[in-house]
């Protein structure tokens, strides 16, 4: 008995010290060598890939954001509209709906985003795509689909003064393809194409 | 190109590339374990912590070594989170409750890495660094530690000496998980996850909101994340959040982590036993399972059936625009039957069946391809038992890999398999009377039983995907839970290493004409059907109540 009580006590004790040592290879030592690289080789990467208008940063290109009218939880027409988000693209509450494809309570939003999307575009509600009608995972998707974009121009060219021709060139430049070509789905930064959508309108 | 294609080429680039690299790796990691001599790095630890990494030890030394430096690893991470808000980089961040800190201590210690926080506004940079990731790296090296000791027991005879832990823990950490993170995280970099220590800064946006960007480590961490199974992710989106997974590539590059090591870990296995074919017909059966899986949740979330998702036109409610249904569900498959949890999209808004399949993929105990070292033993494990009832239908006594499987090992192996659906089952049906159950469900009816069975399946195979509806943060869940995946780690760890004792204990037996060739297709053919059969009759009442039930209606 005497003998397991020390053996056991000998092991906690290597244990112990295992774990500080092994805290700092793995804690301290590799999360700052790869802070290092990142930090000198992807610095605009590393930092959240900010984006700055007229010299002043105004969101991230990865991060979504509201296109509101500000104080309201209206959208504003001059502007292209993300993906519903469950937090209002909040990025400190990320995180979807979590309703079952079958839920009462999604049919009701789905049903509701399809006939306010429909309207506010213009456009019959068949030709509303799937993304603009779902929550995303994350609350902050930063993209839409091209479809999704395209039902948009009419609404956004009026609004902004501008010919749906000009407003179209400007979809389908910032549509990007997949990854490598085959990994992922097509889609459109909405953020990337508001700035230059608000370039192309101050011009 | 059309979606579906699209997918088509991106699985098989996935398995092109992990057939590439199982080999060099496989063969890597049996060197490294086989290896006599150390690192200048290591032997400064070794010196450090006073341990001799020559010193054999027999099955309960090893045990005892794992259960010492995980039973302290829980007490250190419970302890930095209780006082993260007195450490320097704390963002503001309060201490975690005890409940929750139990809860997560327990969750990254057993590679379950369960949430039921949200990191952006929980936990400070020292406890994700120093805590959740120093625990990503661990805890990984001590499930393949422990496998690589079982291997050790069938490639020994006449001896009981299983190896050293602590050389095991060092060796897996120096020179397998780090050089690969390393590489892992700088290429997470190139393609946008951030890095860094900064502060949470508020930026105006063009129409004058005020928006808050994250800072973090992130990089770091999702590398070890996917590679070492755990699946904790740094943001509560997890992999769905762009500054964890920005783009399709990224997201192919993790799927292709959370596997690499669990389908490169039985060539390692038959190296070591030296009979590379024995390792192929394992990867085989977690290969068939696995692709199986892919097939069927693909299938299922492009036809998207459920009344929301034929009304919106597809299934997309909890997915990225950057990934779509495709890479969605081959992300979900891969998660949940490695033991990983991480998500780049919400399971619990997937359709009924397909929730069903990822269920039943955590359910399977986690070895197609399974954990990173646990789901080598489980699924040897499970070959013990496919040897033994076909030693039964020939009424000879069953042998694998020349060790007699006798009245101890397959009591072992019986106990082993027991465990977690225990542990599921009871979990599941005490939260369920006891009336914990409802109280945190999100969704109705049948759906809603399936968040609290998917909590606890998660937990006790120490996967730590989440039907994410389910609110786990309670004094009673966090609790329960948190004794699931402490008991679903290390009990059937007790009985892995117990076995492996007693099979290097054995002198091997010589091949016979009548010996069963476990390294043929047919073996392969007997294993899948081992397991699904047991597998099935354990769950098929608790899934007929919930994702059947939904998906059937």
């Amino acid at each position: 008995m005497n003998t397991s009580v020390a053996n056991t006590g000998r092991t906690l004790w290597a244990a112990l010290r295992m774990l500080l040592v092994l805290t700092v290879v793995t804690g301290i030592i590799y999360p700052l060598v790869v802070t290092g690289i990142g930090q000198a080789l992807f610095n605009d990467k590393a930092n959240g890939s900010m984006v700055k208008v007229d010299g002043k940063e105004i969101g991230s290109r990865l991060i979504g954001q509201s296109w509101n009218i500000k104080g309201t939880d209206k959208p504003d027409p001059k502007w292209f509209q993300g993906r519903p988000s469950n937090s209002g693209y909040d990025p400190l509450t990320t995180g979807s709906s979590q309703l079952g494809a079958s839920d009462p309570t999604l049919v009701k939003n789905v049903r509701a985003a399809k006939k306010q999307v429909a309207q506010f575009n213009g456009v019959p509600e068949s030709e509303v795509p799937k993304d603009a009608v779902t929550g995303s995972a994350s609350a902050i998707d930063p993209e839409i689909s091209p479809a999704y974009a395209d039902i948009q121009v009419k609404r956004v060219a009026e609004a902004n003064g501008l010919t749906a021709a000009q407003v179209q060139k400007l979809v389908d430049d910032h549509t990007e393809g997949r990854s490598l070509g085959f990994m992922g789905e097509p889609h459109v930064n909405v953020l990337e194409l508001n700035i230059a959508l608000k370039e192309l309108a101050e011009k | 190109m059309s979606p579906v294609l699209a997918d088509v080429l991106l699985v098989t680039a996935l398995i092109g590339a992990l057939a590439l690299v199982h080999r060099p790796l496989g063969d890597y990691m049996a060197a490294v374990f086989q290896s006599r001599k150390h690192f200048w790095v290591e032997k400064w630890i070794y010196r450090s912590v006073g341990a001799n990494p020559d010193a054999e030890m027999r099955w309960p030394a090893y045990l005892r070594g794992v259960l010492a430096f995980s039973a302290l690893s829980v007490l250190f991470l419970y302890l930095l989170q209780r006082v993260q808000d007195k450490l320097p980089l704390s963002l503001g961040f309060k201490p975690i409750t005890p409940d929750q800190a139990f809860n997560t201590a327990a969750s990254f210690v057993s590679n379950t890495n369960w949430q039921s926080y949200s990191g952006e506004v929980a936990m400070s940079h020292v406890t994700q660094t120093m805590g959740l990731a120093v625990q990503n790296f661990v805890s990984a090296a001590v499930g393949i530690a422990v496998a690589v000791a079982l291997v050790r027991g069938f490639a020994r005879s006449r001896t009981g000496d299983l190896g050293n832990f602590w050389a095991d823990l060092v060796r897996c950490t120096i020179r397998i998980l780090i050089p690969i993170s390393v590489i892992a995280a700088v290429i997470l970099i190139a393609a946008g996850a951030i890095q860094n220590f900064g502060d949470i800064h508020t930026v105006t946006t063009l129409t004058g909101d005020k928006q808050a960007i994250s800072p973090g480590a992130v990089a770091s961490q999702e590398a070890i994340k996917d590679l070492g199974t755990n699946g904790g992710g740094f943001f509560n989106a997890n992999s769905a959040h762009p500054f964890e997974n920005p783009n399709g590539f990224t997201n192919w590059l993790e799927i292709f982590l959370l596997l690499v090591i669990p389908f490169s870990l039985p060539r390692t296995f038959g190296k070591m036993v030296g009979n590379v074919k024995q390792g192929y017909a394992i990867v085989a059966a977690m290969g068939i399972i696995w692709f199986l899986g892919v097939v069927t949740v693909t299938w299922i979330e492009y036809a998207h059936p459920g009344t929301a998702s034929q009304l919106a036109g597809g299934a997309m409610e909890g997915k990225e625009q950057r990934f779509g249904e495709g890479p969605s569900s081959l992300f979900a498959v891969s998660t949940t039957m490695t033991s990983t949890g991480s998500v780049n999209s919400f399971h619990d808004s997937f359709s009924g069946l397909s929730g069903g399949v990822l269920l039943l993929g955590m359910m399977l105990g986690e070895i197609a391809p399974g954990g990173v070292g646990s789901g080598l033993y489980g699924m040897l494990i499970m070959a013990i038992i496919a040897v033994f009832i076909a030693g039964l239908m020939v009424g000879r006594t069953p042998e694998y890999l020349g060790k007699k499987i006798g009245t101890r090992e397959i009591k072992l192996a019986a106990c082993y398999i027991l465990i977690t659906p225990a542990l599921v089952l009871i979990g599941t049906a005490l939260a369920m009377a006891l009336g914990k159950g409802e109280s945190s469900m999100t969704n109705i009816g049948a759906h809603g039983f399936s968040e609290v069975l998917y909590a606890y399946t998660s937990a006790s195979n120490n996967n730590g995907s989440a039907f994410a509806g389910f609110a786990a943060n309670t004094e009673y869940h966090n609790t329960m839970l948190g004794l699931c995946m402490v008991l679903g780690r290390f009990l059937p760890m007790v009985f892995v290493l117990a076995l492996a004792g007693s099979l290097a204990d054995q002198k091997p037996v010589p091949a016979t004409a009548g010996t069963l060739r476990t390294e043929k297709p047919l073996f392969t053919g007997l294993l899948v059907g081992a397991i699904l059969i047991i597998t099935g009759l354990t769950f098929f009442p608790a899934l007929a109540l919930g994702p059947l039930a939904e998906g059937l209606a």
